[in-house]
């Protein structure tokens, strides 16, 4: 009896050896040299794996740092300038001060402000609505209002308002442009966040003539060009009867917002100005 | 293969064609074509007359645009489309109804035509002509057979398989000698010596009409087929009269087919015989909360607003008006549009009849399967296209789609199937786009 249970500890430990043996040379020829930063990238990731970046998913991303040596043109934006301080300070490297974005809604026609003409009978999705008809209000280039955006985020960052049917960012938004990439007309934009949350943008996207814009939507931009002639900063620019501010030259000074007179310039976050304060624009915020 | 049977409701298929009055004012879209928007060729203040040249087509797939009234051009603006976005029109101020003396209105019939088969596809070109049916494919493309390929039918739709429309019936019973020369033109013009008429069993004034017309033209032969919806798609149709089938992806010639409707035989009959442009068409406008359901001849560029008033329309007794038939007809946003060389009817359902059924879940009845007239999974299809899972659609053949809607009017539990497939089929399309750009 004893003697089986001696043979059999003896040839499994040989054949244990002799395996340990081939596996130790096949190891040695076929090993894989990995960068160890980039296991210590990825943890300094914040893991959503959300594909803001451009890349499948945080390890990847962290594979293309790492590979590439240097930050140029990689930023997470979950994470923002934090984590990209430490990615950096782990290769060795100076982070590149990118300002945080945010997700605006550049549109306010809401159910009040763009009244729907006609009823949409068919599936609630924004891609579908887009291909047949110009929406429920007839502006072709306004939100929708059904919610492709919504599906999109994996933050739960975004929401439909019911009161004004327009979607509403919160402070969970980490810029990953999900949403961007969703709504089939582009109402989405990553602006930065500006000091202290605070945020000018022009809330339309509407590139109708004036009188055919104002005709759907009264808070339409309408492309008088006030707000050019008002800015200080050389921040604004007209095309296609629509006026646009660059939020990188914009210095918040708030001169185009009292210019407007559709107020379709929202302001985000200011105090209250001491004359009368452009009360629309601030309860109507949607960035 | 597949198919449903919706109620016909031919409502006006008795009532003979009118023409309908000249309106004040036309809004001539430049984008009636598929492919690309002609290029304007007057330009504002200009004065035309009925059948000249407005607009030229200059890329390989799209047509010429002819004015269909006389008058002043008041302004070329965008002006909005069936969809309501707003695309690129001429406006023009109706004067009189001064037509090009090129032009023969007379109404003797000519049956002889001494032209050769490109001179054929060059009138019909200039002409401006294409598939009257509803898919508006520049006519003179189909004419021009690629190298390699041989043509041995012309198959003329005369099926009209949506339920309310009546204008291609109409006009096969008043017009059928004229459509007879443009069938024979057509005949000349691709080389062949066989064209199939197709004609559905519920119009049998038509068939026997065509029937007896058909003995003087040699080669050509009327075809009655049963009733289904939607035979009268060119696939289905080619299927239905010579038994092949038309390989995924591919055109009807692949299998020696080339597809016509008889709308187009005639507009093709007029423009060579007679020298006019396609500038008019039949328009069938009915539904049941329409009170004179009719059939009229309408100039391009008349708003659907005077169509519905002519007929009775009342706003308030109505809910949808669709541009189309029923099944594939789409609902417009505004009646203010106008119309077009494909629009083929305008539908008026009342309000009760236009809501949408509740949608509930999918209870795996297969119906849609079986309805579906390609072969599809209509079920597969939707759902996955509803998650934006592209790339497996491409390969479940989204593209082999023809939109019939036949899955979505057989789904017991109402599920909006062509809606997600049409979705699913933007995205797709989007993908082999940027797939073959690269």
């Amino acid at each position: 009896m004893n003697e089986v249970i001696l043979y059999s500890l003896v040839s499994l430990a040989g054949i244990g050896s002799v395996m340990a043996v081939v596996l130790y040379f096949v190891a040695q020829k076929f090993k894989v040299i990995e960068d160890p930063r980039i296991d210590d990238v990825e943890a300094s990731l914040p893991g959503a794996n959300c594909g803001g970046c451009g890349f499948a998913g945080c390890r990847n991303f962290a594979e293309a740092l790492v590979k590439n040596e240097s930050l140029e043109g990689l930023n997470c934006p979950v994470g923002g300038s934090a984590t990209m301080t430490v990615v950096a300070e782990i290769m060795g490297l100076a982070a590149d001060a990118s300002e945080p974005k945010i997700a605006v809604v550049r549109c306010n026609g809401s159910r009040s402000h763009a009244p729907a003409k006609v009823v949409l009978d068919g599936v609630s999705s924004c891609a579908f609505a887009h291909s047949l008809f110009s929406g429920e209000s007839g502006c072709p280039n306004g939100c929708l209002g059904l919610g492709d955006c919504v599906t999109s985020c994996q933050f739960d960052a975004i929401h439909i308002d019911p009161q004004t049917g327009l979607p509403v960012v919160n402070e969970k938004c980490v810029a990953c442009g999900a949403c961007v990439k969703a709504c089939p007309r582009g109402v989405i934009e990553l602006r930065n966040k500006g000091k202290k949350d605070r945020r000018i943008f022009v809330s339309c996207i509407n590139t109708e003539k004036g009188a055919v814009a104002k005709k759907n939507c009264e808070v339409a931009c309408i492309g008088c060009g006030k707000c050019v002639k008002a800015c200080p900063f050389e921040a604004i620019t007209l095309s296609n009867n629509l006026a646009y501010i660059d939020f990188e030259k914009c210095k918040l000074c708030r001169k185009c917002v009292a210019e407007c007179p559709t107020g379709a310039i929202h302001e985000l976050n200011f105090p209250p100005r001491k004359e009368a304060a452009p009360a629309e624009a601030l309860t109507e915020a949607n960035g | 293969m597949g198919g449903v049977h919706p109620e016909e409701n031919k409502l006006s298929a008795t009532k003979p064609i009118e023409v309908f009055p000249l309106p004040q004012k036309v809004y001539i879209p430049l984008s009636q074509s598929l492919g690309a928007p002609s290029k304007p060729v007057v330009k504002k203040g200009d004065t035309v007359k009925v059948g000249q040249l407005i607009a030229q087509g200059e890329s390989f797939i799209s047509s010429n645009i002819h004015s269909s009234v006389s008058g002043k051009v008041s302004k070329i603006d965008d002006y909005p489309d069936a969809s309501g976005y707003r695309r690129q029109a001429v406006f023009i101020d109706v004067e009189g109804d001064e037509w090009e003396e090129s032009i023969d209105r007379s109404p003797v019939l000519i049956r002889e035509c001494n032209l050769s088969a490109e001179e054929i596809t060059a009138r019909i070109k200039a002409a401006g002509i294409v598939g009257l049916g509803g898919a508006t494919f520049p006519s003179h493309v189909k004419l021009m057979v690629p190298n390699g390929k041989k043509p041995e039918y012309l198959i003329i739709n005369g099926v009209e398989c949506e339920p309310y429309l009546t204008s291609d019936h109409r006009l096969m019973l008043e017009k059928g000698e004229e459509m007879m020369v443009g069938i024979s033109i057509l005949m000349k013009g691709l080389g062949v010596s066989k064209a199939l008429i197709g004609v559905e069993n519920n119009k049998p004034d038509a068939i026997s009409h065509l029937q007896k017309l058909a003995q003087s033209w040699p080669g050509v032969e009327v075809h009655p087929l049963k009733v289904q919806y939607p035979q009268g798609g060119e696939k289905q149709l080619i299927k239905a009269l010579v038994n092949r089938e038309v390989p995924s992806g591919k055109l009807p010639i692949e299998v020696g087919c080339v597809v016509n409707n008889v709308g187009t035989a005639f507009a093709v009959y007029e423009a060579i015989q007679k020298n006019k442009p396609l500038f008019e068409r039949v328009v069938t406008v009915t539904g049941k909360a329409i009170p004179r359901p009719a059939n009229y001849l309408v100039r391009v560029g008349t708003l659907v607003s005077e169509l519905l008033m002519q007929s009775g329309y009342d706003e308030n007794k109505s809910g949808k008006v669709i541009n189309g038939g029923p099944m594939m007809g789409k609902a417009l946003s505004t009646i203010e549009v106008p119309v077009v060389k494909g629009s083929s009817g305008i539908l008026v359902m009342p309000e009760q009849e236009s809501r949408r059924m509740k949608e509930v879940n999918c209870i795996r009845c297969s119906r849609c399967a079986s309805a579906c007239p390609m072969g599809l999974e209509p079920y597969l299809l939707a759902t996955m296209s509803s998650l934006s899972m592209i790339e497996s659609v491409e390969n479940e053949r989204i593209m082999d789609c023809i939109e019939c809607g036949s899955c979505q009017y057989t789904c017991p539990s109402g599920r909006q199937l062509l809606d997600y497939i049409r979705v699913g089929k933007g995205a797709v399309g989007k993908m082999i786009r940027a797939r073959s750009a690269k």
